[in-house]
């Protein structure tokens, strides 16, 4: 570990965290129907769309429309992008002649997308149009971290508010996230990364003879401006296979830190705009707190299990001063990739800048354990403030289990209720990570998909479920994901993922919001403190731990003790 | 649901001509007009205007004449049998990492295999591990400045130049951290063996 390596984390951190007040304070604003900088410029084109639309902007949802709504625009794009990669072949936008995209791919692809996974059976270059990656996936991009900031807006509202039934109006959440966030961002990104080195073109792919008289086909398209959206809105397809660590989509360490910011920057920026709408700028800091803290020891443990190297490379004569380079460029080394492999698992992006696969067996346990935490710390756009704001209720109701009141969180009072439908949720990610991984090992099918042998070729199945389930997208990408099991069950994996856990939410938020919010008292815990952050911070880590620690022993676990040993597959 | 569904269908299909229509052919637009070289792949062309490469993209050297890169896990469609893929290093239309985790048997003997060769033509008693290990993308541009001076005197030998001479060749192509903390220091392979063909021989 080096101390160039150790500020360049800390210089993103510092980074992130000074964009949190004006970016949490402008989406506030924004969200409370407030008139912003934009307005003059976008104002007549959203109310363009609602009048298409037939959206009265005013009207209100109580929850259930609004997760319907939620809902049914997410069938439509599901649809919609389905369509469009199956018709790929006869659509313009093609010029490398590319096939129409298989069914189960198609199927797996359009969920991903949707569901702001960007889980990739493909390799971009190889299999999708321009078209299908301009007006499909990008699309998606931004359609579905929109989504996810409509529904946390929702419960932030539900919290908010009180005694009432309405949670706002998700066309109109969906579509200001989406024209005045996420569009502005991702035009100023994009032209940034350009400048970095990233193509921006039309054209298909430059045929080079290289110095030494070879045929070189360089695919290039339009990258940059898929690839802002891609890290801004935490869903993290890549326009290559190789992903962010492809010199296309990420040529400097400049780019790469570019694109750290942009992954953590709404997520993170969410818990501000959630404190300045419940009225108490405190509730948000002390979230971040907690997200900031653990994801600081990720990349701690990340950063120390890279930078130790592989032993059974360093007795073959290799220097380990410079870490565990297999999989990893050099241009970002150890400190870049391993803090990025525990950003894009925090979050839930998903880009990766360097192959997760070929992580030593620790640094590869970190992003799986993040992923299997939910993916909140700070989470994707949205669905990491909505995931947290959960497991602060589950805290509020632990601690109100210690000294035996009815617990309450911002003045609401958690009931059987609302505990109920929170379990619900919670359990969609353990019931699809291990129900899908213990029918994939046991499938001969399946386990003919494995790259590699022994606890690393678990590992490659529990993290494609994790990866699935938890919304994230990044993978041990040996696994042949392309086939018809994995592209089914990974594909439903990733809709209980996102819509099975979100609707139970949603109801959450209904509940709250018809509550009227009781005053502090004497006996309320205060849940700004450095003593709730600790609070939350553990029931983070012990929830994750019951559930997945057993699942882990068996992969990266006992690999690491396994490649100490020096033994191999 | 069925009230849903007109405001369902007609905001996802104008906000795909915003955000997948109008938002990258505006950024296409903007980009070819401010940085056209980059926009295009920073293509590096020899004197004829013949497209070489791109100054992003590493590229299989084999000759003694040239510094070699990083080992690449990238395949292409077999030439005899086009539904199989061979080992196709550098290949820039398919990129990926060779994916192998750290107790891979495979992995190891290629370690191996390279490790012993590099050492028997170097003589070095430790090698920079970006010399053996396979990159992400399989595409790395770049070797570690480490790695490049290993291969300095072969290179000089080939051509018959002072060893000095082409160490400071690479010194001059050495990029360090960016602003001091970001990455690593590293050499672009492509830029330096075509600074070395630029040099007057002997």
């Amino acid at each position: 570990m080096t101390l160039a390596g150790w500020l360049q984390i800390a210089c993103l951190f510092l980074l992130v965290l000074l964009a949190v007040k004006p970016l949490g304070g402008y989406m506030a604003r924004l969200f409370s129907g407030e008139r912003t900088l934009l307005a003059s410029l976008l104002g007549p084109l959203e109310r363009g769309f609602y009048a298409a639309a037939g959206v009265d902007a005013r009207k209100e949802q109580g929850w259930l429309a609004y997760a319907l709504a939620m809902l049914t625009f997410n069938a439509a794009g599901f649809a919609f992008l389905y369509a469009l990669l199956r018709l790929q072949d006869v659509l313009p936008g093609n010029p490398q002649g590319f096939a129409g995209v298989a069914p189960d791919l198609a199927f797996n692809t359009a969920a991903s997308f949707v569901t702001n996974t960007n889980w990739q059976s493909y390799g971009g270059e190889t299999t999708m149009s321009h078209l299908s990656q301009m007006a499909g996936l990008t699309v998606q991009n931004f359609l579905s971290a929109a989504t996810g900031m409509a529904l946390a807006v929702a419960l932030i509202r539900a919290l908010a508010r009180g005694g009432v039934k309405t949670l706002g109006n998700f066309w109109v959440d969906a579509t200001r996230a989406t024209l005045y966030v996420l569009l502005p961002l991702a035009f100023l990104v994009a032209l940034a990364y350009v400048a970095t080195g990233v193509p921006q073109t039309l054209a298909g792919a430059v045929e080079a003879t290289t110095v030494e008289g070879a045929r070189q086909t360089i695919a290039l398209g339009p990258v940059a401006s898929q690839e802002a959206i891609k890290q801004l809105g935490t869903n993290g397809g890549g326009f290559f296979n190789a992903n962010s660590a492809h010199p296309f989509e990420n040529p400097t360490p400049l780019s790469n830190l570019i694109t750290l910011w942009c992954i953590l920057v709404l997520p993170a920026a969410l818990t501000d705009t959630f404190g300045r709408m419940v009225g108490d700028r405190r509730q948000g800091a002390a979230l971040l707190a907690a997200m900031a803290l653990l994801l600081a020891a990720a990349i701690g443990a990340t950063y120390w299990a890279e930078a130790s190297g592989n032993p059974l490379l360093t007795a073959l004569g290799l220097d380990p001063a410079a870490g565990n380079m297999e999989g990893k460029e050099v241009r970002f080394g150890v400190a870049a990739s391993a803090l990025f492999a525990a950003v894009t698992t925090a979050v839930s992006c998903g880009a990766v800048n360097a192959m997760h696969a070929s992580l030593t067996p620790i640094g590869g346990l970190v992003p799986m354990f993040l992923m299997q935490l939910g993916e909140i710390l700070p989470g994707g756009v949205g669905s990491g403030l909505y995931g947290m704001l959960v497991m602060a209720i589950l805290s509020v109701f632990v601690a109100g289990l210690m000294v035996g009141r009815t617990p309450e969180y911002l003045g609401k009072k958690i009931g059987a209720k609302e505990m109920k439908l929170l379990v619900l949720a919670i359990l969609v990610l353990p019931l699809a990570i291990l129900g899908f991984s213990a029918v994939a090992a046991m499938l001969p099918s399946a386990l003919a998909s494995l790259a590699n042998a022994g606890p690393h070729g678990l590992s490659e199945i529990l993290y494609a479920y994790t990866s699935g389930a938890a919304n994230n997208g990044s993978a041990f990408a040996g696994l042949s994901a392309n086939t018809l099991w994995y592209n089914t069950t990974i594909g439903l994996a990733m809709l209980m993922g996102r819509f099975a856990y979100v609707v139970p939410v949603m109801a959450i938020a209904g509940s709250l919001a018809a509550k009227t919010r009781v005053p502090v008292s004497a006996g309320t815990l205060p849940t700004h403190t450095p003593l709730f952050v600790a609070l939350l911070s553990g029931v983070i880590l012990v929830l994750g731990g019951l559930q997945f620690f057993p699942a882990l022993a068996l992969g990266p676990l006992v690999e690491h003790f396994l490649m100490l040993a020096g033994k191999l597959f | 649901m069925i009230a849903h569904l007109r405001p369902a269908l007609t905001l996802v299909l104008m906000l795909t001509a915003v955000t997948g229509i109008a938002y990258p052919l505006a950024v296409t637009g903007v980009a070819q007009a401010v940085f056209p070289g980059a926009a295009n792949g920073s293509l590096v062309t020899d004197g004829k205007g013949t497209v070489v490469g791109s100054a992003l993209i590493g590229q299989a050297f084999s000759g003694e004449r040239y510094f070699h890169p990083r080992p690449s896990a990238t395949t292409g469609a077999d030439p005899a049998d086009p539904s199989k893929t061979v080992y196709a290093p550098y290949n820039a239309a398919a990129s990926t990492g060779s994916n192998l985790g750290p107790t891979s048997t495979r992995l190891v003997e290629r370690v191996r295999a390279d490790a012993e060769r590099l050492t028997a033509e170097t003589g070095a008693r430790l090698l920079p591990a970006d010399a053996v290990t396979a990159s992400g993308s399989g595409l790395d541009p770049h070797i570690s400045p480490a790695h490049a001076l290993l291969q300095a005197s072969r290179v000089a030998r080939a051509r018959g130049l002072p060893v000095d001479r082409v160490e400071a060749l690479v010194a001059a192509h050495t990029e360090g951290r960016t602003f001091g903390i970001l990455g690593e220091p590293r050499v672009n392979v492509l830029l330096l063996n075509r600074a070395l063909d630029a040099l007057p021989s002997g």
